[in-house]
């Protein structure tokens, strides 16, 4: 059942269960479970809001702030993305999550061959600053914050959003905007990655240094376990290798000659909440703690709120389903209140109809209307942490702690995350253990309640989101546009120091910053990287 | 002598697209079935993935696409197959393949359509019956 192993007996009662990080529940916990695991509600919980925030991160949890929500948005031209995002806005929504297409994730310009049949697809086309104030336009950048979901490129559009504020007459230092940045997670999940390794956490650095320097509101990088999660790693593992990817963008900073206390608390994660209710919520309550325990033994940072596991738990693609998909409007649900029971600071929710495509307005608004349906009408505001103390929650905690710290020590042995996915080690790990959890699924081991092991999905009539080719000329014609009236000397003198810049072991932020004001593209930018830095290849994963 | 009667397939991500688990279980159950599976990696074009092809003399292309750009793609594709003539070369196909797209790619020239969630007994089966 569900994503857990069950044993049950030859009359159904269920004899045994084996959670995916690999805790074995019993049917029942007391007081000497917490005992037996030595307990302590002092070191291992501490008061809400402080260390190690194994409760909270604030005091009173959503009673002072309830979560921020923030729908994963865009699609087509700039003009549509920002119609859906004014929609979100005008329905409740805190921030943005930008969607990307394919061809910008990937550094390419809509009329590039590769882009064929992409643009606009996935996400919203942007080519050059042009499209980033068309998408923004009407927005209040000092009050909305924007999630920028692109990582190879994402010093790129970090840059191109500290343009788009200052061309509209916000300062650098009012925007904020968290660019997912996360490279190495790419490698392992997701796949959008352009740049060799050391090229890619490179550039991670360069945002992160320039960040510190001159983006006093922005945090330069989310690092995504929910992406590593949804390529087959158990939670405990998803929680693991976030850190241990955080290790290494800490590290290349700190070999930059700036303290870490300069600048982790402006990192934040992306965690996935697929998966069996509790075994989130220890997820969660664990990861807190580590995270502010690794930040102040390892690196010796003190200041409390820079010891804050800050980020968004939500999505969980994984769960849904094709078949029965209105099902997956309940699993949303159950999904948020686990996020929500482990005091989610930010969160989203897949919609019900992203097993086919990208949401339709109806099922967007869905998924928010839950988000909100939790805070304003269940409960979940009314007292901070509120599972904490039970015999099993807590067990649950330390246990998942522990598998954490083991999975952490793995990486280590290997000689660490960067060298873990050069050699494709992780990756191997986690497709071996997709292609098992798979399996399992199929024989009926494992279950998603619509699903019959045996039987094909005869499909179900969504209304789905349709994808219009005419989106694909219009990129282009704005972008021959660009072209035609902008300065060239200006684009091929910002382009040229980004070179030098990308040469040369200097930040190649302001040059990026440069080279989208003059309206150089997306595509010539990360050109002048690809051929600088070359590109990846992937190790195999059997 | 094991391997003269093994279909060798390439399991291919044409495209930007990075997403791919289901690229690599597939590849993992079809080798379990005891066929020859040669893996291209990410972001492949088709000029490449048809190179691939051609020097691993595969029998069988199987696409991965979850992007939604599968029509045009496999239109390109299967008219690459026919240009080159590869006669003996099917394509099959996986991903996020909406239902009345099914009908669209088989008319295309594309031998079996495999949308998620086809479980793995389904596609082997798929794949030993276009040599039957």
């Amino acid at each position: 059942m569900g994503v857990a192993r069950y044993i049950k007996d030859e009359k159904g009662a269920i004899t045994e269960v084996v959670y995916q990080s690999g805790m074995k529940i019993k049917p029942g916990y007391g007081p000497q479970d917490l005992a037996d695991a030595g307990f302590s509600y002092e070191t291992d919980l501490g008061e809400p809001g402080e260390f190690p925030f194994t409760r909270s991160l604030h005091p009173q949890g959503y009673r002072s702030r309830a979560w921020t929500t923030r729908q994963y948005t865009g699609f087509g031209t700039p003009e549509q993305t920002n119609e859906r995002f004014k929609l979100m806005i005008a329905n409740g929504q805190n921030g943005l999550n930008v969607a990307f297409d394919l061809p910008t994730q990937m550094g390419y310009d809509s009329d590039h061959p590769l882009a064929e049949g992409e643009v606009g697809r996935v996400g919203m086309a942007v080519d050059s600053l042009k499209d980033f104030l068309t998408a923004f336009d009407g927005i209040p950048l000092d009050r909305i914050g924007s999630g920028l979901t692109i990582n190879a490129v994402a010093s790129i559009m970090m840059a191109m959003y500290q343009a788009l504020g200052e061309t509209k007459g916000f300062d650098k230092t009012k925007i904020s905007c968290t660019p997912q940045n996360d490279i190495l997670k790419e490698m392992i999940g997701r796949g959008a990655w352009i740049f060799p390794v050391e090229h890619g956490v490179r550039l991670v650095g360069d945002s992160i240094e320039y960040a510190v320097k001159e983006l006093p509101r922005s945090n330069p990088v989310s690092i995504c376990g929910y992406h590593i999660r949804e390529s087959g790693a158990t939670p405990a593992q998803e929680i693991a290798y976030a850190f241990e990817i955080a290790k290494a963008y800490i590290d290349t900073v700190v070999q930059r000659g700036i303290d870490p206390s300069d600048f982790v608390g402006r990192f934040s994660f992306n965690f996935n909440v697929y998966g069996n209710l509790w075994e989130q919520v220890a997820k969660f309550r664990a990861a807190r703690k580590i995270w502010a325990q690794m930040l102040k033994e390892d690196y010796g940072v003190t200041d409390k709120k820079k010891l804050f596991l800050r980020g968004l738990f939500g999505g969980g693609g994984s769960g849904l389903t094709k078949e029965q998909p209105e099902n997956n409007i309940m699993r949303g649900a159950f999904y948020a209140l686990g996020a929500a029971l482990s005091g989610a600071q930010t969160t989203a929710l897949c919609s019900f109809d992203e097993a086919y495509t990208i949401p339709t307005p109806r099922s967007a608004l869905l998924s928010l209307k839950t988000l909100e349906l939790l805070m304003d009408e269940v409960g979940l505001r009314d007292t901070v942490d509120p599972l904490a103390g039970s015999y099993f929650i807590e067990t649950l905690t330390l246990e998942m702690a522990d598998k954490i710290r083991e999975e952490m020590g793995w990486v280590k042995e290997m000689g660490g995350i960067v060298s873990g996915i050069s050699e494709g080690m992780i990756q191997k790990k986690v497709s071996q253990q997709a292609y098992e959890f798979e399996k399992g699924l199929q024989s009926g081991e494992y279950k998603k309640v619509g699903k019959t092991p045996g039987k094909e999905d005869e499909g179900t009539d969504v209304e789905l989101h349709q994808y219009n080719e005419k989106w694909a000329k219009s990129s282009k014609d704005s972008l021959a546009e660009v072209k035609r009236t902008r300065h060239e000397k200006a684009v091929a003198d910002t382009l040229r120091a980004l070179e030098k810049a990308a040469k040369s072991k200097d930040n190649v932020m302001p040059h990026l910053v440069a080279c989208c004001k003059a309206f150089a593209t997306v595509g010539e930018m990360a050109d002048v990287f690809r051929q600088t830095f070359g590109e990846w290849q992937e190790p195999g994963f059997y | 002598m094991e391997t003269v009667n093994k279909i060798r397939v390439l399991v291919a991500k044409p495209g930007l697209d990075g997403h791919d688990k289901g690229a690599k279980i597939v590849a993992l159950a079809l080798r379990d079935a005891g066929m020859e599976v040669i893996y291209s990696g990410l972001h492949q074009t088709l000029d490449q993935i048809m190179s691939t092809a051609v020097q691993e003399s595969v029998d069988v292309i199987g696409l991965s696409i979850m992007s939604g750009a599968h029509l045009p793609i496999c239109e390109k594709l299967t008219a690459m197959i026919k240009e080159q003539g590869l006669d003996n070369v099917h394509l099959v196909v996986g991903g996020v393949i909406p239902n009345q797209d099914v009908q669209v790619l088989r008319k295309m020239g594309v031998a079996a359509v495999f949308p998620g969630g086809t479980s793995f007994d389904t596609i082997v089966s798929g794949i030993n019956g276009l040599f039957q």
